[in-house]
């Protein structure tokens, strides 16, 4: 009994002592409240160098977590553990998080760079006057195919209805995302992807069952080493990792498909729980310096909404219409609508069906 | 006097087991009740008869079956081998010692290993078999989860094995047993209980895996742990995803009364 007590006393006495020289250590660092940035983002999506310049620029001390989906983020939000500054959630989550009262507003008047967004991008359905978010980056879905192996079989790729080609055998790797593959589905029997008809959602996931044959997994992130390593000749992937694998490799080709495909933007915002508001504005204002978006874009692969950072980029990235699509092909891709819960859910367990269904 | 304080130190166990044992339990059960949009009802439970999960529910068993199958053919010879060799204690810990390395880590060793211009298909090229589609089959899951599970079940029939009292051998081979009868009806029913532990050791986790199905088996084998995965963290469907849990859960005390030790051995 009196060895237990002791014991407890000296765990506790420790964890004083430890508690009081972590203390010592973050005011040594600089690290009181006020001096701390939290920024929650997507994995490998920002230069490393800009996160140590906003440092130096503003003596603000960035800490930067990441995550790998929107719900992840989403729930860990929720929950409330961490207080985040910034996060970085796309469309459709910046509608659910507005329902939910998770967001603050952002103050136009703090962030003078915002006048190098282009116009296009800013004023969107999910967020209008661009109250709660501010555009990070954007991009589409598609496809990047290997040309030597489509030029072997005497094939073109322009449509998802290419896909189903049974010359393709074995050869097709998909994402692992309900909304993205339930979305070739139903473009590619022309409907809508946020298509609320279940009719047309069955059928949808009949066409999929049968794209079958051709897929040969459907897998995760590893998509990219995947790719890289020749595993197989046709991805379904965001643009970005289509631009950083046509950076590794001479031979692949995106095309974003004829029937039309999706537009997604991820923009940043401030959660409810954020304690630097100051800090987080002027992270957003740094982001959106025309040098350092630049520079960023040139980093990250995907596409920029900076107009002014277009200008200083080089035309060969800004002049590239599969990742800078013009107008017309725009017009033809469609963004996430926040589906609602329920039927969100009957887009997973058809998804989940299709995932179930063996060749 | 004594008596309460050995009462005080059962306060840790206590509150830890009620903390992290008992009350996710109830959680899990509670959530089940509840659909997506937070209203009380049992159409999960309704939901979970439906074909889909049926489906789903006895594909993880069968592939949990074949891999403890599996994992118990190639640990049980390795396991006696092993009490045969001189210095046992360093070889046991040559098995154990990579089930120390993180799992997702030798995940991906395998993408490489068993990709279409990995290892394992270089040497098929060089014996004249040739290249063949190995990632993403059933193949290459159950032969990389026998791989994962195979310290989990060697251990266990190992110290049975170790304990074995050499002079039953000794009498067997006296009164006249073959080394088949010997092992069939001496050793094997004698290191039961060690086969059981492993069994249950593997069979258990085999059911709900799930960042293998993706990573080795490309989403090809949807397993309850899967189904699971999703309905947490992508449709945020907590409520299915506990039922499917409530049912794995059932499922597997099920298996721990089928395979527990029982005193008295049967045979």
């Amino acid at each position: 009994m009196k060895q237990l007590v002791r014991a407890f006393v000296a765990v506790l006495a420790i964890s004083f002592i430890l508690l009081y020289i972590v203390n010592r250590l973050n005011s040594a660092q600089g690290l009181t409240e006020g001096n701390v940035l939290t920024v929650f983002n997507w994995g490998d999506y920002i230069d490393a160098e800009l996160i140590d310049k906003f440092g130096e620029e503003t003596g603000i001390k960035v800490i930067y977590e990441t995550f790998d989906s929107n719900e992840a983020m989403l729930t860990k939000i929720q929950q409330g553990g961490t207080t985040y500054d910034i996060a970085v959630p796309s469309e459709y989550t910046i509608e659910k998080m507005k329902e939910e009262d998770l967001l603050l507003p952002v103050d136009h008047s703090k962030i003078p760079n915002l006048k190098n967004i282009d116009e296009r991008f800013m004023d969107l359905s999910f967020d209008p006057g661009n109250e709660y978010s501010i555009p990070y980056f954007w991009g589409t879905v598609g496809i990047v195919y290997n040309t030597d192996m489509l030029e072997e079989k005497g094939m073109t790729l322009t449509s998802w209805n290419d896909l189903w080609d049974p010359r393709l055998k074995n050869e097709i790797l998909l994402i692992d995302g309900a909304r993205e593959i339930m979305g070739m589905g139903l473009n590619s029997l022309h409907y809508s992807l946020n298509d609320k008809n279940d009719d047309h959602l069955m059928e949808a996931k009949e066409k999929l069952d049968s794209l079958t044959p051709n897929i040969k997994a459907i897998v995760g992130d590893e998509i990219r080493l995947l790719m890289e390593n020749d595993e197989a000749s046709i991805g379904l992937v965001w643009s970005g990792v289509a631009a950083e694998l046509m950076w590794e490799k001479d031979n692949l080709e995106y095309v974003v498909p004829e029937e039309g495909s999706n537009l997604w933007f991820d923009n940043m915002v401030i959660p409810k729980t954020a304690k630097n508001i100051d800090g987080a504005h002027q992270f957003m204002n740094f982001i959106l310096d025309a040098e350092n978006a630049a520079q960023n874009t040139e980093y990250v692969g995907y596409s920029t909404p900076n107009k002014a950072a277009v200008a200083l980029l080089d035309e060969e990235i800004v002049g590239d219409e599969r990742f800078y699509p013009d107008e017309e092909m725009t017009a033809r891709l469609e963004v996430y609508e926040n589906l609602g819960p329920r039927l969100l859910s009957r887009y997973n367990d058809l998804f989940l069906e299709f995932k179930m269904h063996r060749k | 006097m004594k008596n309460r304080s050995r009462n005080f130190y059962l306060i840790p166990y206590v509150i830890w087991i009620a903390l992290f044992v008992i009350a996710p339990l109830f959680l899990v059960l509670y959530y089940s009740f509840f659909n997506i949009e937070g209203e009380f009802t049992l159409s999960n439970y309704q939901k979970f008869f439906t074909p889909v999960y049926l489906k789903m529910t006895f594909s993880s068993f069968w592939y949990a079956f074949l891999i403890t199958l599996f994992t118990l053919l190639i640990a049980y010879p390795t396991a006696y081998l092993l009490t045969k060799t001189k210095h046992k204690q360093l070889w046991l810990l040559l098995i154990i010692v990579p089930s120390w390395i993180n799992l997702l880590l030798k995940a991906y060793a395998f993408l490489g290993i068993f990709g279409t211009y990995g290892a394992a298909n270089s040497i098929l090229e060089v014996i004249g078999i040739g290249s063949q589609q190995i990632l993403f089959t059933d193949f290459s899951f159950i032969f990389v989860s026998v791989y994962i599970f195979l310290p989990f079940m060697i251990l266990p029939i190992f110290n049975a094995l170790d304990e074995l009292n050499p002079s039953l051998l000794y009498a067997s081979s006296d009164l006249g047993a073959s080394q088949w009868t010997t092992f069939t009806r001496v050793i094997f029913p004698l290191t039961l209980d060690g086969v059981k532990a492993g069994c249950q050791i593997v069979f258990i986790p085999a059911l709900s895996l799930f960042m293998l199905t993706r990573l080795i088996a490309g989403n090809r084998v949807i397993t309850l742990g899967t189904a699971i995965e999703q309905h947490f963290l992508v449709t945020q469907d907590w409520g299915m995803g506990s039922t499917i849990a409530v049912f794995l859960i059932l499922a597997m005390v099920l298996i721990m009364i089928f395979t527990g030790t029982r005193k008295k051995g049967v045979l």
